[in-house]
Formats: C-alpha cells, sequence, structure tokens
C-alpha cells in the first residue's frame, strides 16, 4: 500500500526543501485514500480539482510566489463545509444532489494559504452522533480497530488523518464531535473559542454551540492549521474580531508558568473506565514533571451538562433544520397533493431516525406550554456551568480531564439506545456550553485502543492551550503511534 | 413534567413537517420518555434568580454600512432548486380545494 503522509510540518519543509511536489503529495493522499476506501473516512473525492490545484501550485512555488509555507498540502473537510462547485450533504439524503453555490469561511482561508481539499469527510448525519454510524454513506471505522467506530461526530476526519491518507483535517464540533473523534483515533483535535473561526458556510446544527477546528497527528500541526483557519469574518456575526496570536510562536515548551486544575468530577464521573483514568492521571504527573502545577477544582454543575447539552441542541436544531422543505434546495419528495404534504413527505424520507429524533425533542422544548421548563431551564443552567469554569479558571490557567469516559466503542454496542450514546459525551459538552477551547491528544492506550487526555483554556487562550499540549507530546510519544497497515 | 404519549408525538411531528408510521410512534414516545426523565434533573436545581445564557460569549450585535454589494446570482441561487420556472422555486398548490 502506499505510504501514509507525513506530518504538516514534515511536509511543509519537504515543500520548502523541493524534495517533493504537492503534485505527489496530492496523488499519495488520493491513493491511500482509495486504499482505505472500505473504512469509509470519505464520502467524495476531488481526484481531478486537486490534482489541477496542486499543479498550479508547484507552479506558483517554482516561481517563488507561494501563497504560503503550506500551500500545496493536502487536507480533507468535513462534509459539512461548503466549497463552491461541490457537494455538501452533511451525510444526509435531504441534501442530495446539492451543489453549493459559495465557499465557506474556512475554505476560502485553506486556498488563500494554498491547502488543497482532497475530499469531504464522512460524519454522522448533520453532526449528530458520536460514532459516524449514523450516515448514509455507512460507518466509518477506526484504522486502530476495524470493528470500532472512529467516534463521531467527525469520525471521517479522524479516521483519516489517524489512517494517514492526509496529514490534517478539519472537523466542527458542537458537542465534542472534533475532540471525541480524535480521542478514538489516536489524533489531536482541537476545539477553539466558540466566534474563533469562521462559521460561514458550515451547516448549522446548533449555532450557538458550533465551531470548526483542525484535526491532526501533532500539536504543533494544529497550531499551523488554526493559523490559517482562526480570524474575524463579518459574514458570520459571532465571529471574534481579537487579533489572531501567533500559536506556533507560543510553543515553547515551557509550562513552569502555569496552573493545571483537575476537576474533582471529571474524576469520579460514573461509568468511567479505569483504564482511561490511569493514562490521564499519568499524562498530568508528566506535566507536574514538566514544570506545571496542579490543584483540584471544582466544577458543581458537570453532572447537568448532558441534559442541558441535549435540551438546547436539540432546539437549536429543529429550528436550523427547518429550511429543509424541499423547495430551494436538495431532496424533494414526488407525488405529492400540496404543499404541506411536501414538506412532511421530503423531510421524512430525507431525514434519518437520530435526527427525527432530535428535531422532535427539539420542536417539543419549543413548543407552546413546555418553553419554560425546558428550554429556558436548560439556558440558565447553561450559566451556571458557565460560571463553573469562571470560578475554576480563577485558580488555574488549564483544566485536565479524560476526553471521553471510555476508548472508541464497537460498531452497533450503542446504536439501540440513543440516551447511552449521549451519555458518552459527558466531558465533552459542557466546554461548548460555556464557548471556550478544549484540545484531545493521545496519551496512552487502554485494551488497545488509543486514549484521549482533554486540556481546556480560557476563552481566547489557545496559544496556552497548545503550548502546554505541545510541552506533554515533547515528554511523550504516544502520538507517535500508527495503526496497523489494513491487508 | 409532561410525559410524551403517542398522541403527543403525533402533534409535535406535525409541528416539525414529519411523518411516523403507528410503530415509530410507539417507539419514539418510549424513546423521548426516557429522554425527559432523563433531563428532569435540572429540576433539582434553583434557577429562579439565574439569567439564561444564549451564547457562551457577551458578543454585541455587529453593524456594518448598508451598502449595496453583488448579490449571489441568480442562475446560481436557483441551479440547485428540485423544481424552478424561470427565477422562481416551482411548489404544489398552497390553497387546499380542488378548485385551487
Amino acid at each position: 500500500m502506499v505510504e501514509r503522509l507525513g506530518t504538516l510540518r514534515e511536509l511543509r519543509d519537504a515543500l520548502a526543501a523541493r524534495a517533493i511536489s504537492s503534485q505527489q503529495l496530492v496523488a499519495q493522499a488520493l491513493e491511500r485514500a482509495v486504499a482505505g476506501k472500505s473504512l469509509h473516512h470519505y464520502v467524495g473525492l476531488r481526484s481531478k480539482a486537486a490534482l489541477a490545484e496542486a499543479a498550479a501550485t508547484d507552479a506558483r512555488r517554482a516561481s517563488g510566489a507561494a501563497r504560503s509555507p503550506l500551500d500545496g498540502v493536502p487536507i480533507a473537510i468535513k462534509d459539512n463545509m461548503v466549497q463552491r462547485g461541490e457537494a455538501t450533504t452533511c451525510a444526509s439524503r435531504i441534501l442530495e444532489g446539492f451543489v453549493s453555490p459559495y465557499d465557506s469561511g474556512v475554505v476560502e482561508k485553506l486556498a488563500a494559504a494554498g491547502l488543497i481539499v482532497i475530499g469531504r469527510t464522512n460524519m454522522d448525519e448533520f453532526a449528530m452522533g458520536s460514532s459516524t454510524e449514523h450516515s448514509i454513506y455507512g460507518s466509518a471505522h477506526n484504522p486502530w480497530d476495524l470493528e470500532r467506530t472512529p467516534g463521531g461526530s467527525s469520525g471521517g476526519s479522524a479516521g483519516a488523518v489517524a489512517f494517514g491518507s492526509v496529514p490534517a483535517a478539519l472537523g466542527s464540533d458542537t458537542g465534542g464531535s472534533i475532540r471525541q473523534p480524535a480521542a478514538c483515533c489516536g489524533v489531536v483535535g482541537l476545539k477553539p473559542t466558540y466566534g474563533r473561526v469562521s462559521r460561514w458556510g458550515l451547516v448549522a446544527f446548533a449555532s450557538s454551540l458550533d465551531q470548526i477546528g483542525p484535526l491532526a497527528r501533532t500539536t504543533e500541526d494544529c497550531a499551523l492549521l488554526l493559523q490559517v483557519i482562526a480570524g474575524h469574518d463579518r459574514r458570520d456575526s459571532t465571529s471574534l474580531p481579537e487579533p489572531v496570536p501567533d500559536y506556533t510562536a507560543a510553543l515553547t515548551g515551557d509550562v513552569s508558568d502555569l496552573v493545571i486544575g483537575i476537576p474533582v468530577e471529571y474524576f469520579n464521573a460514573e461509568g468511567v473506565d479505569p483504564e482511561v483514568l490511569r493514562c490521564v492521571r499519568t499524562a498530568v504527573v508528566e506535566l507536574e514533571k514538566a514544570g506545571a502545577k496542579t490543584r483540584e477544582v471544582s466544577l458543581p454543575h458537570l453532572r447537568y451538562a448532558i441534559a442541558t447539552y441535549y435540551l438546547l441542541a436539540t432546539a437549536e436544531a429543529s429550528s436550523n433544520l427547518a429550511r429543509y422543505d424541499g423547495v430551494r434546495y436538495g431532496r424533494r419528495a414526488q407525488d405529492v397533493r400540496d404543499l404541506h404534504e411536501l414538506y412532511r413527505k421530503t423531510r421524512s424520507e430525507g431525514f434519518g431516525a437520530e435526527v427525527k429524533r432530535r428535531i422532535l425533542l427539539g420542536t417539543f422544548v419549543l413548543s407552546s406550554g413546555y418553553y419554560d421548563a425546558y428550554y429556558r431551564k436548560a439556558q440558565q443552567v447553561r450559566t451556571l456551568l458557565r460560571r463553573d469554569f469562571e470560578e475554576a479558571f480563577r485558580s488555574c490557567n488549564i483544566i485536565a480531564t479524560p476526553t471521553a469516559p471510555e476508548v472508541a466503542f464497537r460498531l452497533g454496542e450503542k446504536s439501540d439506545d440513543p440516551l447511552t450514546m449521549y451519555l458518552s459525551d459527558v466531558y465533552t459538552v459542557s466546554v461548548n456550553l460555556a464557548g471556550i477551547p478544549g484540545i484531545s491528544l493521545p496519551c496512552g492506550f487502554a485494551h488497545g485502543m488509543p486514549v484521549g487526555l482533554q486540556l481546556l483554556g480560557r476563552a481566547l487562550e489557545e496559544a496556552v492551550l497548545l503550548r502546554t499540549a505541545d510541552a506533554y507530546q515533547r515528554r511523550s510519544d504516544w502520538h507517535t503511534r500508527t495503526p496497523p497497515e489494513v491487508a | 413534567m409532561a410525559t410524551f404519549t403517542h398522541a403527543e408525538v403525533r402533534r409535535i411531528a406535525d409541528l416539525a413537517r414529519l411523518a411516523f408510521s403507528d410503530a415509530e410512534a410507539e417507539r419514539l414516545a418510549q424513546e423521548l420518555d426516557h429522554l425527559l426523565a432523563y433531563v428532569a434533573q435540572l429540576n433539582e436545581l434553583d434557577t429562579r434568580a439565574v439569567e439564561p445564557t444564549a451564547h457562551a460569549l457577551p458578543l454585541a450585535t455587529p453593524l456594518r454600512p448598508d451598502e449595496p454589494e453583488p448579490p449571489l446570482a441568480p442562475e446560481l441561487a436557483f441551479g440547485n432548486a428540485p423544481q424552478r420556472e424561470g427565477t422562481a422555486f416551482f411548489v404544489p398548490k398552497v390553497i387546499d380545494g380542488d378548485e385551487g
């Protein structure tokens, strides 16, 4: 099989040294993506367009006009970020046939830096899931164990990076959908502060929680890619105007000025695998050896995070997904008598079971008579959770937790009971509710599968978060492990 | 707290413009009942004096000058329409009744 691709930094350096061309890299990426087809990481490849862009890149670089050091590096995007002239389906039947008339903010930024999108990655339909099993393209597989899920909903992106068909990919994270699959696949995944990366052209799931971020094999690569995609976009009214710092310059390896908070509630949560906790505790000790101080902190409302999240996320989703009506784009049901039936039939045929379940719950909590009891109540508890983090961050710079309570689960293991699946997001959803940044990085193995360490930072302190994660990776080699080659 | 019944599923499904078979509605009623029982734990908290959070970070509504910019070309805007007539989306009749 064609070799896995190197890291972003390695490819950047190889291109700079003229040791390889972008055309060679893109061909290698495409070939490897095709070789791993049975893993269902991709839902569409841009073979011809990507190779043409690579040829243009090589010409630019030869004439000394490279757009950035990453000009010509292949990358993948999740199937919920639009690219002009390309399909976007959110792994849903309802967006069948949709071709985007415009570029998303992140695709513009990738193009401005010369990165080449080789394809769109698999996901849970409309990003609703933690396993990439709810996809019309079929379940994605974890490269570490093909019988297990790669996590979700950005399971295609995490899987592709772990498999090595791309050095990095973009995912989106509404309740953990970058961090949890990163943990499951043994790669690094960063959810930036809400508003740090433009949501323009990201298909909306829960608008107050959605955020795009990078997945890569190293923290440094995440920093390189965040540098490309972060920044203000006036087309996204929740985009933050603050200047973007130099993220790679922040990676000094020094954490002696930092205090890492250990939230008791995260380590005592019900149902967490002791093997996972052992890896995370050992990683925290490693950070102490690197000079960081640690202290216990408390997030007393953490146990209410999942209930709060599922009320707010489904309410926002029911509103956002009202636009799929079969009129302006996407799938339209046939043989209908009137407009009402057109809506009902189109949506019933077009959405999968999990999406319908969430639309139903969200419609209910927003419906007359229940709004205050559920939706407003959840918004109030969101305030309490937000304050918990504010209080905790008074005495620490970083909070360390497991990313997920267990390693990647087996395909089909949790598909019968939606609540069981939701509970696997216990460590990640609170971060979206608080709007703060979080990163997951490999910190060991349990039962032969990768374990993720989650680090959380104060709003807009991605640089501190990345510095801490990078300091850990300078002292560990978990991120250099690669899954066995698929026969 | 309300509990989900078969009839409640039908009522909400209609609001959401979704249709379900009897078997599906039955199963959904059970699942949603289960979920509502779980989220009822929020009632343990006294939130009477707590402001709701709509967005995690304080954001003022950004304003910009109201200047015309080139719109999406009509051919692109209508290019994805499942059924169209020129620059109009074609839909079945909206008014009930045979005479229309």
